[in-house]
């Protein structure tokens, strides 16, 4: 093994939760089983194993997911299982974050409290009108209804009845707000053997074509809180090392953290699939659904389960199972290539993969 | 294996009330500063950072995004972060180099004891359910394994007491040790217990404190540093978090590491090279001259030097180790850090550097570094 020559990898399995609001028949060991009994065939303990734990705020599952694809391309390892859980439920994560550490700014009230004035910001820059966010609510809660796993199952969801709902971070409302949720993901990558075995036996494997981490400072002079450059710069290096030149056109299917629904648009532009303040034209054009240009968050995505430590490896674990052709009822037709994106602390932390049905 | 050395190393002294925030931002600073000097390297050479540290310590959700602040990460860079000692913030960036993503990278962790009582607090890191509502705090758990030993005959109360008096007299040449200076066994032996078997001296000081560590890969580290650790092993296991399935007079996940990283023990001295171990990245070779353990506690050491299969002939914590300053998730990196100083200083050509994490040496991760 020498410097730079990367090992191929692959994701080889993926399981999850049936994400709940309260999970009290399980410890969090217990919910992190279950994820992990799903990915696997027969679920091993660590003890005795090189065990390592991430964390980057809401990125976290997307980082593990990273970290453990660098341990097999790396050469360390030829598989590794990346876990990430959350129990809402034993703890509260809303007002956990609204403490008032000396010297920073208070975050006030919650994630929400903190993230509503870069969405005015966006409707402001972008002239987005009022009522997208509400449509990319209605979309993954409609999406989330297909897909069992998802924590809400809203399939009669409109859009008067999302803009009905109480507005509680203007311009946020209640059924654009992710749900706190309970549950696990867990991943297993492979090496090429690894891989090539699964496919050998007939099982799909998600080809790992590129991935990318990015950070910048919460808060600093300058700081484009909207578009930062973190997201822009991590989604830069990521097209770059996939060879993809239009994600538009080469990318089928996006998973991506959106907690809120207005960040649908607003990452559409970090990413690079719309040009800036353009982003809002693909959801209003119904092009973000199952069948449009660019399907984002078939499976619900964070608006419908959130989990939170989870919510970044199963945005990846989703995209995996879309070019696996394992997403069953919210498959995309034909997805080949897909995008896992995951973002934490004050939109400063940024990971992302591609995934693919083939190496290359 | 890939050729990655560490080629610089820095740390905060260590002291019992620090002034700065728990965000680390004010240790940080300055030895950023101090281990880019030392390698010629500014900011922007450094192609992955990646830091340890600990919420439970500061008391509040995301503490670590402020450390980023000592950085100055704008424009943005590639960075990690783990919820442990930064000793595996370093194995994260080793990893980062090996798959030719970065060829300079540097690990740093920190930690403000003093922000809490340390002793409750690490009381949080156990099982949630069954044990943390007992609130065992991380003495008395350190003073039945200490227990459990003397009674299996593992090591006596004087033979603890003189780990102290070895790692407090090596700390006075450590300028950046919380504790130092000449004392005899027995005037410690005729201190009161904190809690039996533990004395004072049995136990790593509280202390606030940060590391740096800048890791190279081979044509870089070259350049960059007259005479580069090279790291010939690199591994880490943990055991079970159920205190009550553990044989706590060993450490099952300390000896696996320094068999995989290649670390000779006592039975290698005679037989040859040991078993690399599955996956192992360790190369075998001679045995080291020095070793510097993440023993936050005296009989700790003795049941890591057993472990380790270090003999007599090994130099053990010339730094004066984490009885003479223990900075929560910085100390095991400290140790990776201050055994490569005594490669790069040439004081020695095979170091150990040894970090742990968890409840009574729960988590051993084992770095073997040499000289070429």
């Amino acid at each position: 093994m020498t410097t730079g020559a990367k090992q191929r990898a692959a994701v080889l399995g993926v399981g999850q939760t049936r994400h709940r609001s309260r999970r009290t028949d399980v410890s969090i060991a217990g919910l992190c089983r279950e994820a992990v009994d799903r990915a696997l065939a027969d679920a091993l303990g660590a003890v005795g194993k090189p065990l390592l734990r991430v964390h980057t705020a809401g990125s976290v599952g997307g980082a593990t997911g990273l970290v453990a694809t660098s341990l097999v391309q790396a050469g360390v390892h030829r598989r590794v299982l990346a876990v990430a859980f959350e129990k809402q439920s034993e703890s509260n994560a809303m007002w956990a974050l609204s403490i008032t550490p000396p010297f920073s700014m208070p975050v006030l009230a919650g994630a929400g409290g903190y993230f509503a004035p870069h969405i005015r910001a966006y409707i402001r820059r972008s002239g987005a009108p009022g009522h997208i966010g509400a449509m990319v609510a209605v979309k993954d809660r409609r999406n989330g209804s297909r897909n069992p796993y998802a924590h809400l199952q809203q399939a009669d969801i409109t859009l008067e009845s999302v803009l009905a709902s109480p507005m509680l971070w203007d311009p946020v409302r209640y059924d654009e707000t992710c749900p706190s949720s309970d549950g696990a993901c867990a991943v297993i990558i492979g090496d090429q053997a690894a891989a090539e075995a699964a496919q050998a036996g007939g099982r799909p494997v998600a080809w790992i074509r590129a991935t990318a981490m990015r950070t910048e400072p919460t808060m600093f002079a300058g700081k484009d809180h909207v578009n930062p450059r973190a997201g822009a710069d991590a989604a830069a290096a990521l097209w770059r090392q996939a060879g993809i030149t239009d994600p538009l056109e080469q990318i089928d299917v996006a998973e991506i953290y959106v907690p809120f629904s207005w960040f649908e648009p607003m990452w559409l532009e970090n990413l690079g699939f719309a040009a800036e303040g353009q982003g809002w034209r693909l959801t209003e054009a119904g092009e973000t659904e199952i069948g449009g240009r660019l399907p984002v968050n078939p499976s619900g995505g964070v608006l419908s389960s959130n989990p939170i430590g989870a919510s970044g490896l199963l945005r990846f674990a989703e995209a995996a199972l879309q070019v696996m052709g394992k997403a069953g009822a919210h498959q995309v037709p034909g997805a080949a290539v897909a995008l896992g994106h995951a973002y934490g602390g004050g939109s400063q932390y940024f990971s992302m993969w591609v995934v693919a049905a083939t190496p290359e | 294996m890939t050729d990655v050395a560490v080629i610089g190393f820095a740390q905060a002294p260590t002291v019992r009330h620090g002034e700065g925030t728990t965000s680390g931002v004010e240790m940080l600073v300055p030895i950023f500063a101090e281990v880019l000097r030392s390698t010629g390297l500014a900011k922007g050479d450094v192609g992955f950072w990646c830091s340890g540290s600990s919420d439970y310590l500061a008391g509040r959700a995301f503490s670590f995004v402020q450390a980023v602040d000592a950085i100055g990460a704008f424009p943005p860079i590639m960075e990690s972060h783990v919820e442990m000692d930064g000793a595996w913030a370093l194995y994260e960036a080793w990893v980062k180099i090996l798959t030719g993503e970065a060829d300079v990278a540097l690990a740093y962790g920190f930690g403000k004891s003093s922000a809490g009582q340390l002793r409750r607090v690490l009381a949080l890191q156990l099982d949630p359910y069954l044990l943390a509502p007992l609130w065992p705090d991380s003495v008395s758990i350190a003073a039945l394994q200490a227990r459990l030993g003397i009674e299996a005959g593992a090591w006596t109360e004087a033979q603890m007491a003189e780990v102290a008096v070895r790692s407090r007299a090596a700390a006075v040449a450590n300028p950046r040790a919380q504790l130092s200076g000449e004392v005899s066994a027995e005037k410690l032996l005729g201190q009161p217990y904190v809690a039996d078997p533990l004395r004072a001296h049995d136990c790593a000081p509280v202390g606030d404190g940060a590391a740096a560590v800048i890791l190279a890969s081979a044509p870089r580290a070259r350049e960059l540093c007259p005479r580069p650790a090279w790291i010939t092993g690199f591994e880490h296991r943990i055991d079970s978090a159920s205190l009550g399935a553990r044989d706590l007079t060993t450490a099952p996940s300390a000896a696996a590491a320094a068999l995989a990283a290649g670390v000779r023990g006592r039975a290698g001295r005679e037989e040859g090279p040991p078993a690399g171990g599955r996956g192992g990245s360790g190369s075998g070779g001679p045995g080291v001259d020095v070793a510097e353990l993440h023993a936050p506690f005296t009989h700790q050491e003795i049941l890591l030097r057993g472990a380790l299969g270090l003999g007599d002939d090994v130099r053990v914590n010339p730094s004066g180790g984490a009885l003479c300053g223990n900075p929560m998730f910085a100390a095991g990196l400290a140790r990776i850090g201050s055994a490569a100083q005594e490669i790069m200083s040439g004081r020695a050509d095979r170091a150990l550097g040894h970090a742990t994490s968890g409840p009574a040496l729960q988590q051993n991760l084992v770095c073997v570094l040499e000289a070429r």
